[in-house]
């Protein structure tokens, strides 16, 4: 928002090192098949409170350059400030909202909207290591969500720019949709949770190993989504 | 697997959800003022109604709102659910709410129960 | 089979010599090896075992379970009660029906003599579910079944077509129906395309929905790699669990035939009628040559004429005094004769039946005709039991002799043969309603009547009303080889019994004699068992009513309702940013909730015992390292945050400054201690709430619930932040050189940075707080930081703490030093009973608060009881025992031994270690009245001996408080 200050501390990405939990997956993640599970272990996030409509959500909007999504099981694009990639507004509860961010430094998202907010009467938290996100994408990407989550993923309803609170697995997640042909998620997952989701996900693709490989020399291996006669 | 209407999320399936007891019990203004018994009363004890009860659920999985329904203890079938700042409906209307006539293709709609807090 | 019947001449198969010569649904161009009993056969793609078997002259399949007695092929799908097997390979699998294995080459089986036998090797298949959401769920591909789903699936609607035989058309299949002047499979085939080309349609065979529960839930298993046997790829699922979601049912299930009750009805060679025609027209194998045909009604005349055609020499045992008009000329033209006014009243054989023993209805002597296959109908079942689990209430029709549904339920249907609509053109036209019903309920654009587009088929022969019986009585009189439940052997006579024993109710007698309970859980028994149950007690069948079908209706293997769920998939594993470096350094693991939390490092030739005195002694001596990020964190925000705190804990909070950390404890409405924890006061308007490791989620919720349902007014906003911030304390006298070291801007002196204070500061750039905060009464620092840097920190630390041996410990460690200091963990030394003041927590309860959540219950009269249970110490007086955790302290004198049951008890131990620090053992117990007891000596029982303990108070090192500073 132009009225901000910019911010004064440098812009770039602090030399300590980061580490994530994934790291002793992403190898397995980078061989699947069928689709592709993406890590973006640090992406800045902050949960935003307020209540709508009023002052701390017009301050929000202000900060991250987008209306809140106040329809439940939603999601809009944002851009926050801090560069990079496009981030997102998440709905999470009628006043409360998760943030996506690429911010070299996290805890200055906080630090922006906390600024803007508490004197009217909102808040926000850095939540940016409590979750990562999983980008998974491919043809069989619905599929496997629907190995482990009860939410109809039907294009039909849950579009892009719609979203889930919900289970995958045994894992909460966050699942947003990003695609109108049901071939783009982002899962966000409570970071104590990333290796098992990440297990789980890797379980559920081996289904779909072979996927681009030929046919598998058994008659008749899987039944198509229409069964046709006996083999 | 039943399906419980969030008042928000629309309809999930029940594993999402966990049960906080009777609704409308409201906590003591002065609980100083209260003898045991009264006391006790609020702490311990409460309607075991054959029927339909209001009650507390909390979408736990979900948004982790707290809301109020209306459910039959024989029956298990929800009738109605409200907000927390919503009153307790008068008479029962059945809407989608975990009859089987929720919608599987709705659960992103919002709630036809929504009124604002 | 019987060697003496002459055997007409086929072209077929000679090894299977009961193959007919062309027809079938069998791809005879391929043949598949396999053994069965040890014998090896062979048979054809589309073949089952059960047709294998009949193709080479096989009925006897297993003996019984209880009597040991012959038992043959009963039907040709799932209603089968006899043809139980054991797969051996490719995996050993008991309890399957050979009539719905499919035949594959290698398939090694044996018949099973009533009880199967599980492998003693792990399965190495896999299992899976998925979720599956539907405007319309159609459960089965008959004739019913395709239409409704053709006409849901034309409107547009997302359809799931569900059907558990290996292809598409239930009873068309079996039979020789046409319609559009085709073959009835050729509508099969044309439905099954054109849903095929819809892009919401999910077609699924070999799948059966076998539960159907609330809120159209419905749980289907497909059998996605059986068929191929060892040839199935190991990266796909062998079974599959369907959860699907329908705003709409349609049952199209069809129907059993029933059988009808006779002595000794159990032999091989006898079967339901029409599962013969299966196997002639589906499978191309004739059952036998020499057929007797025993019936109550229309449909089995089909079967005969069918099998006279093929050549087999058939004799109709009619039960009415006419035989229907309609299938007198057809009998009368193949010289097929039936006997009517007659009943089955026993059979011949011992493997195999050899005579069925025929007498007119009203009495007389039986005559025995000699046969290889004795087919009985008594009419037909719908296949209700869909309909029943959605609690749909069933009536008997007395024309029908059937229970059929009663009642329109609001969101499933029940068309076809399920519904009692048993012929073709019924079927076609209550599908085609039902779907376009079922479109309108659903929302969707009506669809248009084309009434010349619809299929014809030629109309069924007039029906003539079937006779309706249960069970030809003995002619001896004795009931015991009279078979209900052929699977169990149980008889009418069990019936009688159960009667005796005075039971009226058929779930009663289901019990009393098991009928019902089998793999079949009573497909063809149970209504049976309910009919000559109201015959005993004369009631009729709308009166007795059945049992209470529930799911499932076939078997589920349990691997494959845990699906994926097994093994390190059970239960996830939540896991700290550190785990890798734990699991580097040789941690052994304590599972903490969900957690994986190391216990201790062990080192080499260590033992836990060895391992926790070391990192104990290292920790008061020098410096240790823990992981404490599982600790819950909630972030509390809001100018109301204070007054929130305030009512939630029992000591005041809101008065705690900036920068300072305070200790506090939460109960419930009840008094009793709900979790305890540190609270850091941020700002002014923020504070961070520290909860035990297992109560993170049951405070955060406890929080919420009052702020949201009690005091929404309060401005106070709540998030979780547990993984948000590693956590790490770094404890012992030199944890102030380790952490000044590390963090040189902070000045460590116990001057500038006291005890329960907490400071910000930067790690290149990045974030971090230090609080002194000290679970083990030693100098400590806690250092949060974003668990994005927590392993760099962290190696940080353990670098800078190398020069005074810095040593990593656990949660074993970490107990045991809490413990020394009296320190109780919630949870472990409390179970739900425990008030602040049995903890000898006074001090934490706020006697200026007004009120907050637990305060009135401390004043209720059980909660002021002298005699209630207190924390304390104790020490073993003998220096060497460690009181094993929950040991009873028992009010036994000393010198006195244990008396006879009941000894009163006193109190019991929570928490027990080997301390270094006191170079013995040492305890935390709840005690009666402990407080008072300081001083005494009291008795425990520990492996068969009493064991003495000084009570003391519950803080052991350094009760002054003195090692805190360093």
């Amino acid at each position: 928002m132009a009225d901000t200050p910019t911010p004064s501390v440098a812009p770039s990405a602090p030399t300590l090192r980061r580490s994530h939990p994934l790291a002793s997956r992403e190898e397995d993640l980078r061989a699947l098949t069928g689709g592709s599970v993406g890590v973006r272990p640090h992406l800045a996030m902050a949960v935003v409170r307020a209540a709508v409509p009023g002052p701390a959500a017009r301050a929000a909007e202000d900060v991250l350059g987008t209306a809140l999504p106040t329809r439940p099981n939603t999601w809009a694009p944002a851009a926050p400030g801090g560069g990079g990639e496009p981030g997102a507004v998440v709905w999470l509860g009628p006043d409360e909202w998760l943030v996506l961010a690429d911010e070299p430094r996290p805890e200055a998202l906080e630090e922006r909207l906390r600024a803007a907010l508490v004197p009217v009467g909102g808040s926000a938290v850095d939540v940016s290591a409590q979750r990562m996100s999983l980008r998974l994408r491919g043809a069989h990407a619905r599929d496997v969500l629907a190995a482990g989550c009860a939410v109809d993923t039907h294009p039909a309803v849950f579009g892009a720019g719609t979203s889930a609170q919900t289970l995958l697995g045994q894992a909460g997640v966050v699942l947003l949709s990003r695609s109108d042909a049901g071939d783009d998620y982002e899962v966000l997952v409570r970071s104590s949770f990333a290796r098992y989701l990440a297990d789980w996900l890797l379980d559920a693709f081996v289904e779909h190993r072979g996927a681009e490989a030929p046919r598998d020399p058994a008659p008749d291996p899987v039944r198509p989504t229409t069964g046709g006669a006996t083999p | 697997m039943q399906l419980i209407e969030c008042p928000w999320c629309g309809p999930r399936e029940e594993v999402e959800f966990s049960y906080g007891g009777q609704a409308h019990v409201p906590y003591p203004e002065s609980p100083a003022e209260l003898d045991d018994e009264q006391w006790a009363h609020y702490v311990f004890f409460r309607d075991n109604t054959r029927g339909t009860l209001a009650e507390r659920w909390n979408h736990g999985a979900g948004c982790r709102r707290w809301f109020n329904a209306m459910r039959d203890t024989v029956s298990y079938r929800f009738s109605a659910v409200y907000r927390t700042a919503e009153p307790m409906p008068a008479s029962v209307p059945l809407t989608g709410a975990g009859s089987s006539s929720a919608s599987a293709t709705t659960s992103t709609t919002t709630s036809t129960t929504t009124t604002g807090r | 089979m019987s060697a003496t019947l002459d055997r007409p001449e086929r072209a077929g198969d000679p090894q299977a010599p009961f193959r007919t010569a062309d027809g079938g649904r069998v791809d005879r161009s391929r043949t598949l090896t396999f053994t069965f009993g040890g014998r090896s056969l062979t048979g054809h793609p589309g073949d089952t075992l059960a047709s294998a078997l009949l193709s080479h002259g096989v009925h006897q399949v297993a003996t019984s379970v209880k009597l040991g007695r012959p038992r043959g092929i009963g039907a040709a799908w799932a209603e089968d009660p006899t043809s139980l097997v054991q797969v051996e390979e490719p995996f050993p699998e008991p309890m399957l029906l050979a009539s719905t294995i499919e035949l594959y080459d290698g398939l090694v089986a044996d018949g099973l003599p009533g009880q199967g036998r599980l492998a003693d090797l792990p399965d190495s298949a896999r299992y899976d579910a998925r979720h599956l959401h539907v405007d319309l769920l159609v459960v089965g591909a008959g004739p019913a079944g395709l239409s409704a789903a053709l006409v849901a699936a034309r409107a547009g609607a997302r359809v799931a077509l569900v059907d558990e035989q290996a292809e598409a058309g239930g009873a068309l299949l079996g039979g020789t129906d046409t319609i559009d002047g085709r073959p009835g499979t050729a509508w099969v085939e044309a439905a099954v395309a054109e849903l095929a080309a819809l892009p919401d349609v999910m077609h699924l065979q070999r799948t059966t929905v076998f539960g159907v529960y609330d809120d159209g839930f419905a749980l289907a298993v497909e059998r996605r790699t059986d068929h191929l046997g060892g040839a199935a790829p190991q990266h796909l699922s062998r079974q599959r669990v369907w959860r699907v979601r329908a705003r709409r049912t349609v049952v199209a299930t069809g129907a059993h035939e029933r059988p009808v009750v006779f002595t000794d009805n159990d032999r091989p060679g006898t079967m339901l009628a029409g599962s013969a025609r299966t196997y002639l027209h589906r499978y191309g194998v004739l059952a036998g040559e020499r057929a007797v045909v025993f019936t109550t009604n229309d449909s089995a005349y089909q079967v005969a004429v069918e099998l006279a055609d093929a050549g087999v020499d058939v004799t109709v045992v009619e039960t009415r005094e006419r035989a229907p008009v309609a299938w007198s000329a057809a009998c009368g033209a193949r010289g097929l004769p039936v006997r009517t006014g007659s009943v089955v009243t026993g059979t011949e054989g011992v493997e195999r039946v050899t005579a069925a023993l025929v007498a007119p209805r009203g009495g007389g002597a039986p005559e025995a005709l000699p046969c290889d296959l004795l087919l009985v109908s008594g009419g037909w079942n719908p296949a209700v039991h869909l309909y029943s689990q959605a609690r749909g209430r069933l009536r008997f029709d007395a024309v029908l002799g059937a229970f059929l549904p009663a009642e329109q339920l609001p969101d499933l249907d029940v068309v076809g043969s399920a519904a009692g609509t048993l012929d073709l053109e019924g079927c076609l036209f209550t599908g085609r309603e039902t779907g376009r019903a079922a479109v309108a309920a659903l929302g969707l654009p009506e669809v248009p009547r084309t009434p010349q587009a619809d299929p014809t088929v030629d109309p069924p022969p007039p029906a003539s009303d079937p006779d309706l019986l249960w069970v030809v009585p003995a002619v001896d009189g004795d009931a015991s080889r009279q078979f209900v439940d052929v699977q169990r052997d149980a008889t009418v006579a069990d019936v009688q019994r159960a009667v005796g024993a005075g039971l009226r109710s058929p779930e009663h007698v289901k019990r009393y004699t098991t009928i019902g309970t089998a793999h079949d859980q009573g497909k063809t028994s149970g209504v049976v068992m309910s009919g000559i149950l109201g015959e005993l007690i004369g009631a009729g069948p709308q009166d007795v009513g059945t049992t209470t079908f529930r799911p499932p209706y076939t078997p589920v293997a349990f691997a494959t309702l845990a699906g994926r769920d097994r093994g390190a998939m059970f239960d996830p594993e939540r896991t700290t940013a550190l785990h890798d470096w734990h699991l580097a350094h040789g941690a052994v693991w304590e599972d903490v909730g969900q957690w994986k939390r190391p216990r201790h490092y062990p080192a080499p030739g260590e033992d836990m015992e060895a391992a926790v005195l070391r990192e104990c002694a290292a920790v008061r001596s020098g410096v240790g390292i823990l992981d404490g990020s599982t600790l819950g964190k909630i972030d509390v925000q809001g100018p109301d945050a204070g007054v929130l705190l305030d009512r939630l804990y029992t000591n005041l909070m809101s008065s705690l400054k900036v920068g300072r950390v305070r200790y506090g404890v939460m109960c419930g409405v009840d008094g009793m201690v709900l979790d305890d924890g540190v609270v850091l006061r941020l700002a002014e308007d923020r504070w961070m709430v520290m909860t035990t490791t297992g109560g993170a989620a049951k405070v955060l919720d406890w929080m919420e619930e009052w702020l949201q349902t009690e005091w929404p007014d309060l401005r106070v906003h709540l998030a979780s932040v547990t993984e948000q911030w590693a956590a790490f304390p770094v404890v012992g006298p030199r944890s102030r050189d380790v952490v000044g070291a590390v963090f040189p801007g902070v000045d460590v002196s116990a001057e500038a940075f006291e005890f329960m204070t907490w400071q910000d500061t930067q790690l290149e750039g990045v974030p971090v707080r230090l609080a002194r905060i000290s679970f083990s009464g030693e100098l400590a620092w806690e250092v949060h930081v974003s668990s994005w840097h927590a392993e760099e920190v962290w190696h940080r630390l353990v670098a800078a703490g190398q020069e005074h041996g810095i040593t990593p410990y656990g949660t074993e460690t970490m107990h045991v030093l809490r413990a020394e200091k009296g320190y109780p963990i919630i949870g472990q030394d409390t179970d739900g009973t425990v008030t602040p003041q049995d903890l000898g927590m006074d001090w934490v309860v706020s006697k200026k608060k007004a009120d907050f959540v637990g305060k009135r219950s401390f004043a209720r009269a059980d909660n002021q009881r002298p005699d209630r249970k207190h924390l304390v110490g104790l020490l073993p007086t003998d220096g060497e025992t460690v009181l094993p955790e929950g040991s009873q302290v028992v009010d036994v004198p000393l010198g006195e031994d244990l008396p006879a049951p009941p000894v009163p008890m006193l109190g019991h131990v929570t928490s027990s270690y080997r301390s270094a620090f006191l170079g013995r053992p040492f305890a935390l117990a709840m005690l009666q009245g402990g407080r008072e007891r300081v001083g005494e000596v009291v008795q425990l029982p520990v492996g068969g001996r009493l064991v003495a303990a000084e009570v003391t108070g519950p803080v052991l090192v350094d009760p002054e408080g003195a090692r805190r500073d360093g």
